[in-house]
């Protein structure tokens, strides 16, 4: 393939960074917004067509005997640090990399859109659009990374930008420390990629996707059977990657940053904090699937941790108010989803369909999702409130918001013929065929997910007008703002349909999919009665719900304040390690180091003051002293050579 | 080798003594430019004996103390004038009263 189109995907965005960074003070908000949706809008063209000719064009470059190759376009070496470390860059097209390349393009570009009728009177506009395209820049950066050390780059890269955009408000001590703790917290879990990266390389002397993935058995064995703690080397090279990926992907215990990044401007949201940048731990992972298929403890750790994210999340998400809030904890639970799916994975178990179906909804969740984020900046634009009970009866007032809105709540509710519905099935029936127990367990959430969602939904746009609706009444989103919730609508209804198994598989040969009609069946049943049970307690104004919320207070007032992780998180930095820890070393440093150092100044102060009488600007003085030291000295010369 | 060199380092010697003595008990600036003086002499006495009585076949002494004469004059010319404006600035020209370089 010409490397002209992948270079010039990359290229735009960043320079697009620079120009509205650099001269962005200069410009109107106008130019600023519409270079940045320009940019962006040429990016997707390009990534279109890119990932179109990768998919449908039949070349034997892309496509060998019904196999879809993975070919770098381009993979020029940055650093050489000696012969045999060395860090290249490039550019790795294979069939979750042209998915993602389409995804974060989609998104990123309705976003762009969006954003200029959302943020049109904020002050930093220019810089808000300069800071989307070096995210865009990074994220496509990390999708297309031909080697890990390539990819840990650039998840730093999109580490800072989700940094700058969470905290766009900066003027907001919310906003700031939310910024913080996201950084901090990813970049804590990073560590951990960092050391998985270095042993993994260790032992198999490459950073390369395609040297690793394409030989996973060589990689086994390069290990050489090395043990640790009762555990193999591999599997804690694999653990420690995907801690990386835990931290980015927001699964529990790290998940304390993402329902904080609520923080920045709602478009963002939508952008990093639900369709692209916090599945770059599924997509780790997937990137690596060869290799860990090798060690299934891994997988199974994968799989544990994915399932018990799912069911805590979905059930904080029950009992949030600020509708971002649930949309984000939703997000957590879709995602550990999708880590689910690839954890029960195995090449036995309907040809690896789980792979598929963990990619399938990576890209249907992204769809959907960016359309629930936008439909609720729609209502904050509306409403100014973040919190459902500021809304209530909006059906009527924004007819667009609410039926786009319904459709993303269909969608992720896992209805027919909406997207959600096909890739969770796949999903399902995935897990049902690895174990009973994942299956059972994961269509539990889907139920929960069905009924969040929907109280929500009828909690915004059914229960009881607000009052406040004839002093300042609301209404849909200018068309800038329309137009992308309308297109991802569209997109989340027919997206059920691409023959996704034909296009991306875990071996990618083609995947013919069919629906399991039991498992499709069972789901469906608890989405609808999901949605059932939402309508029932919320549709209109009625004293149920605040009688179970007061028959359980204890689990309510748990569940909303997240089960109270961010006060055990609280607790340890601030009692244990701040207290403990810090004050020993920060006394150490005062007492010792600082001691020493501190003496040394006395010392010499102390002499200085001493001796400083012989400096007595009485040019006779000097003299005496200097015949009598050079008398000394000739004596001590001449003793000497005696 | 015979008693003639004595003949020039002791007076030499005695020069310099006085030089040390003057410089260090005199007030008058003037009077120490003088035990300035006083002690390069009894150095350049030194550089032509040696250079007589030692290595007798060459000139580099010689040429030496010639140079350290044209120097001194130079160092005596800048030291008048210092002390022309010392003098201008504070009425006298008594050590003591300058000795405002120090800590």
């Amino acid at each position: 393939m010409d490397i002209t189109l992948p270079i010039l995907i990359l290229a735009i965005p960043i320079s697009m960074f620079l120009i509205l960074g650099i001269g962005g003070v200069k410009m109107s908000r106008k130019t600023a917004g519409v270079l940045g949706i320009l940019g962006m809008g040429t990016t997707l063209t390009l990534a279109y067509t890119v990932a179109f000719t990768y998919f449908f064009s039949g070349d034997p470059a892309f496509i060998v005997d019904g196999v879809r190759q993975q070919l770098q376009v381009f993979d020029v070496t940055w650093l050489a640090f000696t012969d045999t470390l060395v860090v290249h860059l490039g550019f790795l097209l294979d069939p979750i990399s042209a998915m993602m390349l389409v995804v974060i393009t989609t998104i990123s570009f309705m976003v762009h859109l969006y954003s200029w009728g959302y943020m049109e009177h904020e002050p930093g506009f220019q810089r808000y659009y300069s800071f989307l395209s070096l995210f865009s820049f990074s994220m496509l950066g990390l999708v297309v990374a031909t080697n890990i050390f390539q990819m840990y780059i650039f998840w730093e890269l999109v580490g800072v930008s989700s940094y700058l955009l969470i905290g766009f408000f900066y003027k907001l001590p919310s906003a700031v420390s939310a910024s913080k703790k996201a950084f901090i917290v990813t970049r804590f879990a990073d560590l951990g990629f960092l050391i998985g990266i270095l042993l993994l390389s260790f032992y198999t002397d490459t950073f390369n996707f395609m040297e690793l993935t394409h030989n996973p058995e060589g990689v086994l064995a390069s290990t050489g059977g090395a043990t640790f703690m009762g555990a193999s080397v591999l599997t804690w090279a694999l653990v420690l990657i995907y801690v990386g990926g835990m931290g980015k992907s927001a699964m529990m215990p790290l998940h304390i940053w993402l329902p904080d990044a609520m923080e920045g401007p709602t478009p963002v949201s939508a952008l990093i904090h639900a369709a692209t940048m916090v599945v770059a731990g599924v997509y780790l992972v997937a990137r690596m699937f060869p290799v860990y298929l090798m060690e299934e403890t891994a997988l199974l750790f994968i799989t544990c941790v994915g399932a018990i994210t799912a069911f805590y999340a979905a059930v904080v998400a029950c009992c949030q108010i600020d509708i971002k809030r649930i949309l984000a904890f939703s997000t957590i639970s879709q995602i550990a989803f999708m880590m689910v799916a690839l954890g029960v994975t195995r090449p036995g178990l309907h040809d690896g369909m789980g792979y598929m179906s963990s990619m399938f909804h990576l890209f249907t969740h992204a769809m959907f999702k960016a359309l629930l984020f936008l439909g609720a900046g729609a209502l904050i634009h509306a409403v100014h409130s973040n919190n459902y009970t500021e809304m209530g009866g909006l059906r009527k007032y924004m007819p667009i918001t609410h039926w786009t809105f319904l459709i993303g709540c269909l969608a992720i509710a896992g209805i027919w013929p909406f997207a959600g519905f096909f890739s969770k099935d796949e999903m399902l029936t995935a897990m049902f065929a690895n174990n009973w127990i994942w299956g059972a367990w994961m269509t539990m959430v889907a139920g929960l997910t069905a009924f969040y969602m929907f109280r929500m939904y009828f909690m915004v746009f059914w229960w009881e007008e607000n009052p406040h609706y004839k002093e300042h009444k609301p209404h849909d989103a200018p068309w800038q703002m329309s137009v992308p919730l309308i297109f991802l609508a569209a997109v989340s209804c027919v997206s059920g349909f691409i023959p996704f198994g034909e296009l991306v598989t875990w071996n990618r040969l083609p995947y013919h999919i069919h629906i399991d009609p039991q498992v499709a069946t069972t789901s469906l049943i608890i989405a609808a009665f999901g949605i059932g049970l939402a309508a029932w307690l919320f549709m209109k104004r009625n004293h149920k719900p605040a009688a179970m919320k007061n028959a359980m207070p204890g689990l309510w007032k748990a569940a909303n304040r997240r089960f109270y992780w961010d006060e055990f998180y609280m607790f340890v930095t601030h009692k244990i390690i701040f207290n403990i820890f810090c004050r020993s070393i920060a006394w150490f440093d005062r007492h010792v180091i600082d001691a020493t150092m501190d003496g040394f100044a006395k010392v010499t102060q102390k002499t200085s003051v001493a001796v400083k009488g012989m400096q007595s600007g009485s040019i006779q003085a000097y003299v005496v002293w200097y015949f009598l030291g050079a008398v000394a000295v000739a004596a001590i010369t001449w003793i000497c050579l005696l | 080798m015979d008693l003639g060199i004595l003949w020039y380092l002791v007076p030499s010697v005695l020069m310099f003594a006085c030089g040390v003595y003057g410089f260090v008990t005199r007030k008058n600036l003037i009077a120490i430019l003088i035990s300035l003086e006083l002690m390069l002499n009894a150095a350049d006495l030194n550089f032509v004996a040696f250079n007589r009585y030692i290595f007798p076949g060459q000139m580099e002494g010689m040429i030496f103390t010639l140079f350290a004469i044209a120097i001194a004059a130079a160092e005596t010319a800048i030291a008048i004038a210092i002390i022309i404006n010392v003098y201008r600035a504070i009425g006298n020209t008594d050590i003591n009263e300058i000795k405002k370089l120090k800590f």
